[in-house]
């Protein structure tokens, strides 16, 4: 395997007395689906957090593409390639699908002081949303404002944002979150082809879908990662087992 | 349901947006017609009235411009007016009387402010955002007022209106008026064009979630400084069109009440729609003639009145107007 896209160096993080990320020690392959999964409260989402920039850890380097990103604002960090999703939809409702998945590629095609010219009739802006969207089986969706459109397909526009910025490594935390059966089918179905072309890491509760996709899957408990490797062997891992999985598998 | 259902609204949407197109070419139809109404006999001060409309209407498009796409509420806005007007009546109390000189000035020194308080300002969000502005007005207005060599709390009489490359161009009433009236054009086609541009669609997506722009990777801070600074500079032309028009200049031009009136203006017209900025400084400076000539105590009928358009008319006059509307084609059909 070539050089990781992503590593984490013993990041620490707490909020007041509560420990929430303990020295977790972490990388992530040039073409690695890595899931990441945990109980509530394991500090997952605070991870991805301080991974995208939205928290700062108290201790430990964050590292991208060999670039030391530690100390980089959210917005540096997304020029970089690193693309993000939340766990709580997070999209321009009044904006139509493909206006949002549009600006997402604005933000990384030449500069965005332009004050003339309307921004939405740039056709080298929408052939790449037109063909985000494609991917995430939004295609027919292109102008109904997104708030209007289904949580499930809500869930996939953030994926197609996500993908608009020709991302080198992308942060999907709970992608699948409040989606509905099918729906959860169809985005992993999606994620499925992007997986290989995106290096990803995924939080996910929904362990069909994570053993469904994962290459590497790390547990995380209590802010520390218990266990890391592949599938079958952290399924098999009796201490896995003991503290998360046995409830969840059964 | 998802094949057939969006075409219905989309259609009726289009038909609404090129009704609501026709507003604005009214407006400013309006607007050129009103010194031949002067002419054939109304009285003079129609005219002067609305070189005033027209003057406020280009504050509060700037202020429109931060406040309906880029939520960001300043309370402070008259001090970049104030800044302009009183570049005018200081530059012509040293004898300075060139639109050449003093224009740039006006709008560099309105520009200038903006920038370094709005990079101060846009620190903060919400709340704390419209305090800090207010104070920096405040601040204008304070120092405006110590300003003794200038006429301090008195203010500054200008005794000239500026000439234009050594033309009297501003002291025809009429000419001025129809100056004012392409000065305003000009402004409301620029921030039409801002708003739909690259530019302005990274201001409205950051008013309506800002971490995402971030995600995406859009310094957001540094779009709402850039727009905050076009706004200040039209606020600068306003102050400097306002300073040749009443050949006076003072610190009230600067206080928090007229910030105050500059917000109630777009709030009137409706927030977010630039002609609705035009229209709301309009019908504020209407209804300020009107009842001011009715009763001093006009702001306690003015005052209910604005309560009610914000409660019952969401989008300000226009939104009432379109709620209307949309209810008499519903009965209708």
């Amino acid at each position: 395997m070539s050089e990781p896209v992503l590593r984490l160096h013993d990041l620490h993080k707490n909020f007041g007395g509560l420990t929430v990320t303990d020295g977790v020690n972490f990388e992530v392959g040039s073409s690695d689906l890595h899931a990441v999964i945990g109980p509530n409260g394991a500090g997952k989402t605070t991870l991805i957090n301080q991974i995208s920039g939205l928290l700062a850890p108290d201790a430990g380097r964050i590292v991208f593409c060999g670039t030391d990103i530690t100390a980089l604002p959210m917005s540096a960090r997304a020029a970089l390639g690193l693309a993000r999703s939340f766990q709580i939809t997070s999209i321009l409702p009044g904006f139509s699908a493909l206006e949002n998945v549009a600006l997402a590629v604005q933000a990384r095609s030449g500069s965005s002081f332009r004050f003339f010219g309307r921004a939405d009739a740039e056709r080298a802006l929408n052939e790449q949303a037109s063909a985000a969207l494609a991917e995430v089986g939004l295609a027919g969706r292109a102008d109904i404002p997104a708030g209007h459109l289904s949580h499930g397909e809500k869930r996939a526009l953030e994926l197609a944002i996500a993908l608009a910025m020709a991302p080198k490594l992308l942060l999907l935390d709970e992608p699948m979150a409040g989606a509905g059966r099918d729906e959860t089918e169809r985005l992993v179905a999606v994620l499925a082809r992007l997986k290989g072309r995106f290096p990803m890491v995924l939080v996910e509760h929904d362990m069909t879908a994570v053993f469904a996709l994962a290459d590497r899957i790390s547990v995380l408990i209590y802010g520390r990662i218990l266990a890391s490797g592949a599938p079958d062997k952290v399924r098999a891992d009796p201490a896995v087992v003991a503290a998360y999985l046995g409830d969840e598998m059964e | 349901m998802s094949d057939a259902a969006p075409l219905a609204p989309l259609s009726i949407s289009s038909r609404r947006a090129s009704a609501a197109e026709l507003v604005p070419v009214v407006l400013f139809a309006g607007f050129a017609l009103v010194p031949f109404a002067s002419a054939f006999g109304a009285q003079a001060y129609v005219l002067d009235l609305f070189t005033r409309v027209m003057i406020f209407s280009i504050a509060a498009l700037g202020l429109d411009l931060i406040v309906g796409y880029g939520a960001l509420v300043s309370f402070g806005h008259a001090a970049f007016v104030g800044l302009g007007a009183y570049a005018v009546g200081i530059l012509a109390a040293h004898g300075l009387n060139e639109a050449l000189v003093s224009l740039p000035v006006a709008l560099a020194a309105a520009t200038l402010f903006a920038l370094a308080t709005g990079a101060v300002s846009l620190r903060t969000q919400g709340v704390y955002f419209i305090m800090i502005t207010l104070a920096f007005g405040q601040m204008a207005y304070f120092t405006a007022s110590s300003l003794a060599p200038y006429g301090g709390d008195d203010g500054l009489t200008i005794h000239m209106r500026n000439a234009v490359a050594g033309f009297a161009l501003f002291k025809d009433h009429f000419a001025f008026y129809y100056i004012v009236l392409a000065c305003l054009l000009g402004c409301y086609l620029v921030c039409r064009a801002i708003v739909v541009s690259r530019f302005g669609r990274v201001l409205r997506g950051a008013r309506d979630n800002p971490t995402r722009l971030v995600t995406i990777g859009f310094d957001v801070y540094r779009f709402q400084l850039v727009a905050y600074a076009i706004s200040g500079a039209l606020g600068g032309l306003a102050g400097y069109l306002l300073a040749n028009h009443t050949e006076f200049v003072s610190p009230a031009y600067m206080s928090w009440p007229r910030s105050g009136e500059l917000i109630i203006m777009i709030l009137l017209g409706g927030i977010g729609r630039l002609h609705g900025a035009i229209i709301g400084a309009l019908v504020f400076l209407l209804i300020e003639e009107w009842l001011s000539g009715v009763t001093e105590h006009w702001k306690m009928i003015f005052g209910p009145f604005l309560v009610l358009v914000v409660l019952f008319a969401r989008g300000g006059l226009i939104g009432a107007w379109n709620e209307i509307a949309a209810r008499l084609r519903r009965s209708a059909a």
